[in-house]
């Protein structure tokens, strides 16, 4: 496979250098510590045209393409995680399905303002008693008239208490199966914030990524017009795990960014922190570690950096799936980033366990790319099935 | 008037100095640059003339320019030269050049200067050199200048032996001196940093003797493009670097907390008697204004004591700065190439540090 | 009408500079980057372009690579690039280097309106020369150290820097600004900018392009065009290290025994 970055994604990648480096970092601390959501940035962002990266300029995008998505989520992770996760929920979960199921009419009202920035989107699947499971899901939709009426909850909604637009999987038919038994259909719907029954709850107090804004969803007979339907009826949980695939790379790139983001810190600080009147960069340990974390770093860059490409050759139009390339990427990027920013603070000893420095914050921030948008488990059994099919 | 030759070098002679005026105050630079341009016409054997452009001048100012070194001053009075304009300072000094034909213009690397130099220089087909630390005409005292301040074998090293002015500055953000002539052309032009050449002493007898000779000024409000609305001194006091006897500076050090790094360091030149200084890395970050910063794109200095606190000594700060009597540094590290250029180092943190230096010399002066 | 800018690419001296073994830099070792003044010119060529749509141009002189730092500010927003190249112009000092830009601006025409932008000056030489003498050439009036520019049908109204305060001067189209740090804070690339910057129009002239305007002659241009050359180069002196003291108390101890505190 070939890496070579072309010239516009080189320029991106300096570009997103420079700006997390001006506009991200300076941020990172307050950001966790006050558990203060970015939106100042999220605007900074909207107008360099980074939350609609790799939509064409048609709907609004800004014709780039899913590696330069890839690789802005890295760049900001890498500074703060926070600032990651909001650019790939958006973009991922929210503005990619509407651009690849939409209605000519639904991606001409959402994705220019996605993509500008102007609104923020999330994505709501997880429910109290459900998680990648279609069987579990309990929020309903049922048709009223001229609206769908949607009942029920969702948790863990990443960017929810800022967001504008809403991805909402609810079970809107139930069919049997071969065997007799009731199987529930779910649809997609795009809700606005607006929408009457629809309430955003009390943000989440998390160990990691801290300022991102994550909150339940509450629709107490939400009503939506008949045309927020959001693809095929009945094809809904099909829908959401495409778009879980396309948001698997974004949260890959985002521990890979973590990964990154600490050994940068890490490197600057043994060179500087001197132990037995050396530098602890002169000790082997120190530089083995570092060796074998930056191996499995690159190694980590490589699956995430194949399955963004992957990704794109679907969105050219080759007939490719992306599937088990994402849940590598994720699984082993995640895993990655949890394992270095564990080893980092190690390396940093006692002033690493301190907020004095940003590594124990990473080290928090990288535990939930494990968790979210599919579990590690899920990850490998995404992998395993498609094994042993 | 024979047509002017940039190129027919025999016929110019003379030093000059364009001595800079604001609201009819003569700028201090212009006593260095006549200081500097005095040794440069003694080693010539020629007369040193001080230019100064303006409009109803106290005679005195213009006088005493004399006493700083001038043989003689050309004094262009009208009133369309009472505040700098490039069009009209460019007109009056081009056409006193293309009469008189001086063999050198100094001119003072101030934000006039350095409108008013490259736009003279473009107009009469010469060369210029900017922001020059260091000047020589005399082969024997540039091969002295080299030998204590570069690592090349003067000795065994072939200089061409000739008169040309030799202007010596730092290239490539003080990474590198060079040492640059304008063989073919003149008047050789040079434009020196504020600070950088001492003033001599003033010399009443010789402000005496100084000829002062009015010029006549062919000008018209047609020959100025730009019309100045208004002049406005800056509110703030600026602080006087150039003239302090301490100076307390900080860099990238603060960064951690700037405004305690700030703090410390002004009470540092509180109880040492200094100003605060910078390096660029803050400047640009905007913890301190630009007329904070020592270094080769800022202010030269050279204090009685410079305290370097968080300051790397990347040689663009060095550029600014080395020439201190004492120079003493803090930071934490130990292999910074300022501990290079430093009379006293200490290895720590400043905000550490600091605090403890405060705390021993008010002790010490019984000031605590 | 139409914005101008004139660019640098220059070695980062802020990062590490590499030293040739005669001294010289090692140009081909170190980073390049856009000078940063010129940075500021692009933006107040692009601020103008904001308000009046104007077209904005960006040209540089330098060795065919220097095509990616055009296409770069054509991601920020330049509408066309000129890169000015050619062996015959290599070796110009600030004097001839203004006579080649003059040039080249003159072929892209300086019309009633326009505007040419250039940065106070370039990090790897800092002479702050190449803009006011590309003013004199093309017998435009300059404002250097612009730190706040208004414009109003074809007057600008600029605050132009002292150090110890500023003038506000009236001065109109065509003219040559200077542009300083203070002035603006550049926009970053955008991203439709950096996708879109490869399809943007990008010329070269090289000397057979320039050589009929009067500015360009064999004397005037190149290192035999430049009045000033290189007369010897050096490594500034490292003072010996210092000493190095352990404690504060030591420090002052010192420093009063030698009656300097």
């Amino acid at each position: 496979m070939d890496f070579t970055l072309s010239k516009e994604q080189q320029m991106a990648q300096k570009m997103y250098r420079e700006f997390a480096e001006n506009e991200v970092k300076p941020l990172a601390k307050m950001v966790d510590a006050e558990e203060y959501f970015p939106k100042e940035t999220v605007a900074k962002m909207g107008k360099l045209g980074m939350m609609g990266i790799y939509f064409p300029q048609e709907v609004g995008g800004s014709g780039g393409d899913v590696l330069s998505y890839a690789m802005a989520v890295e760049e900001m992770s890498r500074v703060c995680g926070t600032t990651g996760v909001v650019l790939s929920a958006h973009t991922s979960l929210c503005a990619a399905p509407i651009f690849e199921n939409g209605t000519p009419d639904q991606k001409a009202k959402y994705l220019p303002k996605l993509c500008s920035g102007e609104w923020l989107g999330a994505f709501g699947l997880t429910e109290p008693g459900a998680g990648t499971d279609a069987q579990g899901q309990q929020t309903r939709a049922k048709e009223v008239g001229d609206n769908w009426v949607l009942n029920g909850s969702k948790i863990f909604i990443t960017n929810a208490g800022f967001a504008d637009v809403f991805i909402i999987i609810a079970v809107t038919d139930e069919v049997l199966d071969k065997r007799g038994r009731k199987q529930k259909l779910c649809s997609a719907f795009i809700v606005e914030r607006t929408d009457p029954g629809f309430k955003v709850g009390k943000p989440e107090d998390k160990m990691g990524i801290r300022g991102s804004s994550t909150c339940e969803l509450i629709m107490e007979d939400c009503t939506i017009p008949k045309d927020r339907l959001l693809g095929v009826r009945g094809k809904g949980f099909q829908l959401a795990m495409a778009t879980l695939d396309g948001g698997r790379i974004g949260i890959a790139a985002q521990a890979l960014g973590i990964a990154e983001g600490a050994l940068d810190e890490t490197v600057a600080y043994v060179k500087e922190r001197k132990q037995f009147g050396r530098a602890i960069a002169a000790f082997q340990n120190t530089q083995f570690e570092l060796a074998e974390m930056k191996a499995r770093v690159d190694a980590a860059k490589y699956l995430v950096y194949a399955a963004a490409m992957k990704k794109q050759q679907a969105m050219n139009g080759a007939k490719v799936r992306y599937s088990v390339e994402a849940a590598e990427a994720k699984l082993i990027a995640s895993r990655t980033a949890s394992d270095v920013t564990r080893r980092c603070v190690q390396l940093f000893g006692g002033y690493g366990y301190t907020r004095d420095y940003p590594i124990e914050r990473m080290m928090r921030d990288a535990k939930i790319t494990e968790i979210y948008e599919g579990t590690s488990e899920v990850q490998m059994m995404v992998i395993s099935g498609a094994m042993l099919k | 008037m024979a047509e002017y030759n940039s190129m027919d070098t025999a016929a110019f002679k003379g030093v000059w100095v364009f001595c800079e005026q604001r609201e009819g105050l003569p700028q201090t630079i212009s006593y260095q640059l006549l200081s500097e341009g005095r040794k440069l016409a003694n080693d010539l054997g020629v007369e040193l003339v001080g230019v100064i452009l303006g409009s109803e001048l106290n005679e005195d100012y213009v006088k005493a320019l004399g006493g700083y070194g001038a043989d003689r001053v050309l004094y262009a009075d009208h009133p369309l030269l009472k505040d700098y304009t490039t069009d009209a300072y460019t007109k009056v000094l081009c056409d006193l050049v293309q009469e008189k034909k001086p063999e050198i213009v100094l001119i003072g690397a101030t934000n006039l200067g350095r409108d008013l130099g490259p736009r003279c220089a473009a107009r009469l087909h010469t060369g210029l050199t900017a922001d020059c630390t260091h000047l020589d005409v005399d082969v024997e005292k540039y091969k002295n200048f080299l030998k204590t301040t570069s690592t090349i074998d003067v000795d065994n090293t072939k200089f061409e032996e000739n008169t040309n002015l030799k202007m010596t500055r730092p290239a490539f953000g003080g990474h590198l001196m060079a040492t640059i002539i304008c063989p073919r052309f003149r008047p050789q032009m040079s434009t020196v940093r504020p600070g950088v050449m001492q003033t001599q002493e003033y010399d009443e007898a010789a402000a005496e003797r100084c000829v002062v000779e009015k010029v006549p000024v062919a000008l018209s409000a047609e020959d100025i493009d730009v019309e100045i609305v208004e002049i406005k001194k800056s509110a703030k006091k600026l602080v006087d670097l150039i003239g302090a006897d301490v100076v307390v500076a900080v860099g990238r050090g603060i960064s951690a907390d700037p405004e305690k790094g700030i703090a410390l360091a002004e009470e540092l030149a509180g109880v040492l008697g200094g100003v605060v200084g910078a390096s660029r890395a803050v400047t640009d970050a905007g913890w301190l204004s630009v007329d904070h910063q020592v270094g080769q794109t800022g202010k030269t200095v050279h204090p009685r004591i410079y305290v370097a606190l968080g300051i790397s000594g990347a040689i663009q700060h060095l550029a600014g700065m080395q020439d201190s009597e004492t120079i003493i540094s803090v930071n934490k590290n130990e292999a910074a190439p300022i501990f290079e250029a430093s009379t006293y180092g200490i290895v720590g943190d400043l905000f550490k540090v600091v605090p403890e230096l405060i705390k021993e010399i008010k002790t010490l002066k019984g000031m605590a | 009408m139409k914005a101008i800018v004139c660019v640098k690419q220059v070695p980062d001296t802020q990062g590490k500079v590499a030293v040739k073994p005669d001294g010289t830099m090692d140009r081909s070792k170190m980073a390049t980057i856009t000078n940063p003044d010129d940075l500021n010119a692009l933006e107040a060529a692009l601020k103008l372009k904001d308000e009046t749509g104007c077209e904005v141009v960006v040209v540089t002189m330098g060795p065919p690579p220097a095509e990616g730092m055009l296409r770069e500010l054509m991601a920020r927003g330049a509408d066309r690039g000129v890169l000015v190249s050619g062996r015959e112009f290599g070796g110009s000092d600030t004097f001839a280097t203004s006579q080649i830009l003059a040039a080249a601006v003159n072929k892209i025409g300086v019309g009633p309106e326009d505007v040419v932008f250039c940065g106070r000056q370039a990090i790897d030489g800092d002479t702050a020369q190449v803009g006011p003498q590309i003013a004199e050439k093309l017998h435009l009036p300059q404002v250097t150290y612009a730190a706040n520019i208004k414009k109003e049908g074809n007057t600008l109204t600029v605050k132009r820097m002292l150090e110890d305060g500023y003038m506000t001067l009236k001065v109109n189209t065509p003219c040559l600004i200077t542009c300083i740090k203070e002035l603006n804070e550049p926009r970053y690339m955008s991203i439709p900018g950096i996708y879109s910057c490869y399809a943007k129009p990008l010329e070269v002239y090289d000397y057979e392009a320039l050589k009929d305007d009067p500015l360009i002659e064999t004397d005037t241009i190149g290192l035999k065009g430049s009045p000033t050359n290189v007369y010897k180069s050096f490594s500034p002196p490292v003072k010996g290290a210092g000493m190095m003291v352990e404690s504060v108390g030591q420090l002052v101890g010192i420093l009063n025994d030698k009656h300097l505190i």
